[in-house]
């Protein structure tokens, strides 16, 4: 289902350059409207549902309503995502309700080192076939 | 908005571009960072927020391709099977003796793998045995896959080489030196900006092409195709513009998935070990096996290759044996009779984050038809096709292969160079080797991006030179909005207006021609040389027609370029369809003039290339020389 935002909820990411959908969204689908400063999706038909908005969104105010065109109404998946997992509810058109928790990530947002523990310099031979975390690597070569 | 007028104009000078910021992209920054010298610049140039850019923007259940204990080779037999035959073996060993280390970097940098029971918390790299669904596969709680991805990137290049939100539109080769690349210009999505970025060398891996065809859904779920819609053919269309030859760009990705949402069923097949089944309730692929042997000797391989699988399904569909089923509720309860209550569970919540890490619409379809799987089985189908380099496909550009061992017809210079001095590719971007998914994609990036790094240190006196004025690149790129603004007022809704097309109509236009001319889902995937005739004939008018696009903001000036890419990727594959006369990926799309396969005639690389200078395009073959027995 394309992402809807609830108006009530929305509050135009006051204060911000730009609303936190509109900074996420892979396909360049979240716009504001600046007279009433609330978010909309401006084109649904082209929303691939990766939740990305719901995910981002500080109040809450986005969810998805499956494609009109073949899903039937009335069931709502909802995720709440945290630094190291996220939670999902899900509700079935008959009204039985699913929750799941799964990890997302083991390492703290923000604390990547793309380099740490590799020595410091040039790491190698740049001619050579080996990624800078292959160093000293003797690599395979095909055999028949 | 702001469109009137002339957009500010801001001008790059960098030595590596890299366009595009998905898996590929990522590791090619992580890559060139750590070789190049300190004053060699890197800029990153992403349409999206790098963050939930690309394929794995959603996230993955899990990675396609670890190789662990098997070899190089084993992994050139896996891809050379699957895509039959015809592949460039030199660069599937190379990825695959390298896709690890991308794996054991993910898992560093806090990925979540799953492990063996008595493994848990021992990395891949210190030998921890991972929870695998098939021979390559392993499973992962992949929703921040591509955040953290991205995060590495970021990390290694610095906020001030990234430039979000700016879709690279075009290649711009050398005014002075002939097939070599200066650069690329594009577009900001969101401010009245023009970028030139002049560079001695660019790495393109901007995804593969979804919406070519008319996908099977044409509501609201347009937007639901398998592989994301902003994957709009930009890498293929710009390496062609740009002279580079291109491989099997007749080849296509035709998933079988749960019909509508997508969703994946490689765990349900290999992990839960569930079977498809047709409206008989037959074990089809068991049943029909023997109908494989005419495809031989790829047939009858141990492991059916994907495109075959359809086949046999569509085989069934045709004969009226549909709708297919996966059989859910049996394979939960063979797993379940072997398991305590709480195993159960896990199981049941296994099943659901498979949907949940990457194609969360199909957890909520399943929530919206009461379907829990061990209760009700799902429908499978073929979707429409896509084209792409980096899955079960292989369209893309013929690259230079490995240095230490390419045969010496696929190698001149540098490790994933396409044939145009400078302009390298990886991931989607490279043809004849698929089978790389999220993490080959990665590690392809990274050897694309070292050997950038040397073509630049080795052409340390070479400065772009850009033809074209500034002026000329930003009125040509604004077209679509200047023509908008000429005629808008003509017509009482600007939505219907003779002088122009808007670009979801010309989008559907294409859709309409490849759908029912190149073998789309309308046609059963069959196509022959009239259809195709008459097909490229209407291409070539749409085509013309994409010089009258309009665009009423930023955002759909993106849409018309993201078409006009299309429309590119659409000509390139069409044309090489034609080009190969024999039917050799039955269950991608089928020749109804050249039915079967035709080993001894077409065991060749098709391969093409369109001339700017001249503005033609010619199709040829390459020979395919094996590496591994």
């Amino acid at each position: 289902m394309p992402s809807f935002v609830y108006a009530e909820k929305c509050d135009g990411c006051k204060g911000q350059a730009r609303t936190a959908c509109q900074y996420i969204c892979p396909n360049d689908l979240m716009a504001l409207n600046k007279e009433i400063m609330k978010a909309f999706n401006q084109e649904p038909e082209l929303c691939w549902e990766c939740f990305s908005c719901v995910k981002i969104c500080p109040q809450q105010a986005i969810e998805v309503r499956h494609y009109a065109d073949f899903a039937p109404l009335g069931a709502s998946v909802i995720p709440l995502r945290g630094s190291d997992s996220i939670m999902w509810t899900i509700k079935f058109r008959d009204g039985r309700l699913k929750r799941f928790k799964f990890k997302t990530r083991t390492s703290a947002e923000g604390s990547i080192e793309p380099y740490d523990g590799a020595p410091a310099g040039s790491p190698g031979d740049l001619a050579s076939p080996n990624f800078f975390t292959e160093a000293g690597k003797t690599l395979p070569v095909p055999t028949r | 908005m702001a469109t009137n007028g002339k957009p500010e104009v801001v001008e790059v000078s960098t030595d590596l571009l890299i366009v595009g910021g998905g898996m590929a992209a990522c590791g090619a920054a992580v890559e060139a960072r750590r070789w190049a010298p300190a004053e060699m610049k890197i800029t990153l140039v992403d349409k999206a927020a790098m963050d939930r850019s690309g394929a794995v923007a959603m996230g993955l259940s899990a990675v396609n391709t670890y190789l662990g204990e098997n070899t190089p080779e084993d992994y050139v037999r896996y891809v050379r099977t699957d895509l039959m035959g015809i592949i460039r073996e030199d660069l599937v060993y190379d990825l695959g003796r390298h896709v690890d280390d991308s794996v054991h970097l993910f898992e560093k940098w806090g990925l979540p793998i799953w492990k063996q029971h008595g493994d848990e918390g021992k990395p891949l790299a210190e030998g921890g045995k991972p929870v695998r669904s098939g021979r390559w596969q392993i499973m992962i709680s992949g929703e921040s896959y591509k955040v953290i991805v991205a995060e590495a990137a970021k990390k290694a290049l610095g906020a001030e080489n990234i430039y979000e939100r700016v879709f690279v539109v075009k290649l711009l080769l050398d005014g002075k030196e002939a097939n070599r690349v200066a650069g690329a210009v594009g577009f900001s999505v969101r401010e009245n900006k023009i970028y030139i970025f002049r560079a001695k060398a660019v790495l393109v891996a901007c995804g593969g092409a979804v919406h070519v065809f008319r996908p099977r859904s044409t509501g609201e779920g347009l937007g639901r195709t398998w592989y994301p819609p902003w994957n709009s053919g930009s890498t293929y269309a710009m390496l062609l513009q740009g002279g580079a030859e291109m491989t099997m760009m007749e080849n296509r990705f035709v998933p079988a998935r749960f019909k509508d949402g997508y969703g994946p069923v490689g765990a349900w097949f290999l992990l839960f070990k569930a079977k498809a089944l047709n409206a008989l309730g037959e074990d089809y692929v068991l049943k029909n096996k023997a109908h494989l042997k005419e495809y031989d000797p790829y047939g009858s391989a141990a492991i059916t290759p994907t495109c075959l699988r359809n086949h046999l399904m569509m085989e069934e569909m045709r004969q009226g044996r549909g709708p297919i089923f996966m059989d859910t509720p049996t394979a939960m309860k063979e797993l379940a009779a072997k398991m305590d209550p709480k195993q159960v569970k896990e199981l049941e919540a296994e099943a659901w984050e498979d949907f949940l890490d990457m194609t969360i619409t199909q957890a909520g379809l399943w929530a919206s038809m009461n379907v829990a799987p061990e209760e009700k089985p799902s429908e499978i189908i073929p979707a429409e096709p896509y084209l792409m380099g980096s899955h079960a496909g292989c369209a893309g550009a013929w690259v230079s292969g490995p240095e230490d061992f390419a045969p010496p017809e696929y190698r001149w210079g540098y490790n994933r160079m396409t044939t145009v001095q400078g302009l390298f590719t990886a991931g989607d971007g490279v043809g004849a080797s698929g089978h790389k998914f999220s993490s080959g994609s990665h590690a392809e990036g990274r050897i694309a991006a070292k050997a950038a790094v040397r073509f630049i240190g080795d052409h340390a006196d070479f400065a772009p030179c850009v033809a074209q004025s500034a002026d000329e690149l930003a009125a040509e790129i604004y077209r679509p909005l200047a023509t908008f603004e000429k005629y808008r007022s003509v017509t009482t809704d600007p939505a219907i207006n003779p002088h122009y097309v808007r670009p979801k109509m010309l989008m559907f236009r294409l859709n309409k021609i490849m759908d029912e001319y190149v073998a789309g889902i309308t046609t059963g995937y069959t196509t022959g040389e009239a259809s195709l005739t008459h097909g490229l004939e209407l291409l070539t008018m749409l085509k013309e027609d994409s010089a009258k696009l309009a665009a009423k903001d930023l955002h759909e000036l993106m849409r018309c370029w993201e078409n006009y890419h299309r429309i590119w990727a659409a000509e390139a594959h069409l044309r090489h369809i034609l080009f190969r006369q024999e039917t050799r990926y039955p269950g991608y799309y089928y020749r109804s003039d050249f039915p079967k396969l035709d080993d001894g005639n077409w065991r060749v690389f098709a391969n093409s290339r369109y001339d700017p200078q001249r503005g033609r395009w010619e199709c040829f073959t390459k020979p395919v020389v094996g590496l591994v027995t």
